[in-house]
């Protein structure tokens, strides 16, 4: 058996208030969880569940308390090299125009110039953005901006793509097609794809797994369901087969009680 | 009529003009002698005296650049102190800023060191700069560069510090090692905070320059301007003032001017930014 592409074994994250040394706050707690190679798997949970503070684990951005990572059966210290990180809030860099966006890692990784340039254009054309390569960011519309942003993370080839509610900021007609965007260039690559999201619909139409998250604090997965809807999928489509309807039920009836959970937490706080 | 002069975008050179011309007439119509009865002096030349007159002041500017021609090698000085204290200063600034910035325990251990820096007075120095580099441009240059560090230090030190914690992280997770997130996420992060430093500290500059000069010197515009007050020639003074004033918006036209080639990735009023 190949080694997952990413494995998270008995994860747990406790943040320390700076100014009060006695407050500590279990973000996550005991969380195991594997992608495989070329398995996009979501992960749901009501708001404040920590699933971002898993994807940055994950990407190495975060030190967990304890537990262990391993990326291709390899143990993680530091960053993830092998990993793309597509940020739920702006992560461009206002002062390099989308093209510099987009070929701003393979600047870093030392690649040439007339080289990056030329792949930044063909991934710009790929999301639907020729000729919009020399705008800077706050020339683009907020959709235009997250295809920037999902240039700039697969221009890079990455083997494991972590992806944290990257769409939640678009509105529905937008999100919906760059989610069947996203479908069909993972379909191609078959990349290990970590999809964060709130949206239990967004993560049964494009996974082939969902997990589900207690509420904070401290939570955990509490549910795993496979996705055995058929590919290739159309978001907006698939959303109306009968089998959708059934895997919403079933997982719905495990997030709901947590949703509750979460909101009644947060009304008390 | 009305529509025609009436305040607006276009005609705002017009406005300024005017305005600076009525400033003139004004002052012109209340010091001339023997133009209006005097009403706060007993005779007619007290107001000249100390006031100086526009005309004389704008004859003596006149005679400076285009008869005797002789205020070059003084404003070729003056600007020299300036542009030199200016350019040391910032550089200083910015790389003290980007480095305390980026090492809080440096930072930490200098803090009160800084903080005491900034309080002092700085014009206090320079007698001691003259003692140290002598009454020629150095010492002007060594109290410029007093006034403008600061200024592009605290700038540079906040810009670095207010960097998107997000574009941060992607960026780290691009690949960008320690001298790449320096060059290109925290250098252009802090570019915008330290131009719009820029516009005070190429003012301080030029009151280094002239302060120093004005403290003790044998060349400069604050040496020419110090001379005419031994002798009360007010017009003179108010002639140099105005030269220096002239080539203060001149620099400070130029910061503008650099700070808008630099900039153009920023939203500017008037275009909507997009959300």
């Amino acid at each position: 058996m190949t080694a997952a592409a990413l494995r998270l074994q008995g994860v747990s994250c406790t943040f320390i208030s700076k100014d009060d040394p006695g407050q500590r706050y279990t973000a996550v707690q005991d969380v195991s969880l594997t992608v495989g190679a070329g398995e996009f798997v979501s992960v749901v949970g009501p708001t404040g569940c920590g699933k971002s503070t898993l994807l940055n684990v994950g990407a190495g951005l975060l030190q967990p308390s304890t537990g262990t990572v391993e990326v291709f059966g390899q143990p993680l210290g530091g960053l993830n090299r092998r990993a793309g990180y597509m940020f739920q809030a702006e992560s461009l860099m206002p002062w390099r125009t989308a093209a510099q966006n987009v070929m701003a890692g393979l600047e870093f990784r030392g690649a040439a110039p007339a080289e990056a340039k030329a792949q930044a254009e063909q991934w710009l054309q790929r999301v639907g953005l020729r000729g919009f390569g020399d705008r800077y960011p706050h020339q683009l519309s907020g959709g235009m901006r997250k295809r920037v942003s999902l240039a700039q993370t697969l221009v890079l080839d990455p083997d494991i793509i972590l992806m944290d509610e990257p769409f939640s900021a678009l509105d529905i007609q937008t999100r919906q097609l760059m989610e069947n965007e996203v479908l069909q260039l993972w379909q191609s690559k078959r990349k290990a794809v970590l999809f964060i999201t709130h949206d239990l619909d967004e993560a049964i139409a494009m996974s082939d797994r969902v997990v589900v998250m207690s509420a904070g604090p401290a939570s955990r997965p509490i549910g795993e369901f496979t996705i055995d809807l058929p590919r290739p999928r159309d978001v907006a489509e698939v959303r109306v087969t009968p089998r959708f309807i059934e895997l919403h039920n079933a997982i719905w009836g495990v997030l709901r009680e947590e949703v509750l959970k979460g909101y009644r937490q947060q009304l008390a706080a | 009529m009305w529509s025609l002069i009436k305040p607006s975008r276009r005609n705002l050179r017009v406005w300024q003009v005017g305005l600076l011309v009525a400033v003139f007439v004004v002052w012109h119509v209340l010091t001339a002698p023997g133009l209006v009865k005097p009403f706060l002096f007993d005779n007619d030349q007290q107001a000249a005296f100390f006031f100086g007159e526009p005309l004389k002041i704008l004859q003596r500017v006149w005679g400076w650049f285009f008869v005797s021609a002789d205020i070059y090698v003084h404003l070729w000085i003056t600007l020299l102190e300036t542009v030199l204290a200016f350019g040391i200063g910032t550089a200083a600034g910015l790389g003290m800023g980007l480095w305390l910035a980026l090492s809080p325990l440096a930072a930490a251990i200098l803090d009160p060191y800084i903080k005491a820096a900034n309080s002092m007075p700085r014009v206090i120095l320079a007698p001691i700069f003259a003692v140290w580099f002598g009454l020629g441009v150095a010492s002007k240059v060594a109290l410029g560069v007093t006034l403008t560090f600061f200024i592009v230090f605290f700038n540079v030190y906040q810009g670095v510090k207010e960097v998107s914690p997000v574009v941060l992280a992607n960026a780290r997770m691009l690949g960008a090692g320690q001298r790449q997130l320096l060059r290109h996420v925290y250098l252009p992060s802090a570019t915008s905070w330290v131009f719009s430093s820029l516009h005070t500290s190429v003012g301080l500059a030029f009151v280094g320059a002239v302060v120093g000069e004005y403290l003790g010197s044998s060349q400069g515009v604050g040496y020419l301007i110090l001379q005419a007050e031994g002798s009360f020639d007010i017009n003179t003074v108010m002639a140099g003032i105005l030269v220096l004033t002239a080539f203060a918006l001149l620099l400070d036209a130029l910061v503008g001017q650099a700070e808008r080639r630099l900039m153009k990735w920023q939203p500017k009023a008037g275009e909507t930014e997009k959300l």
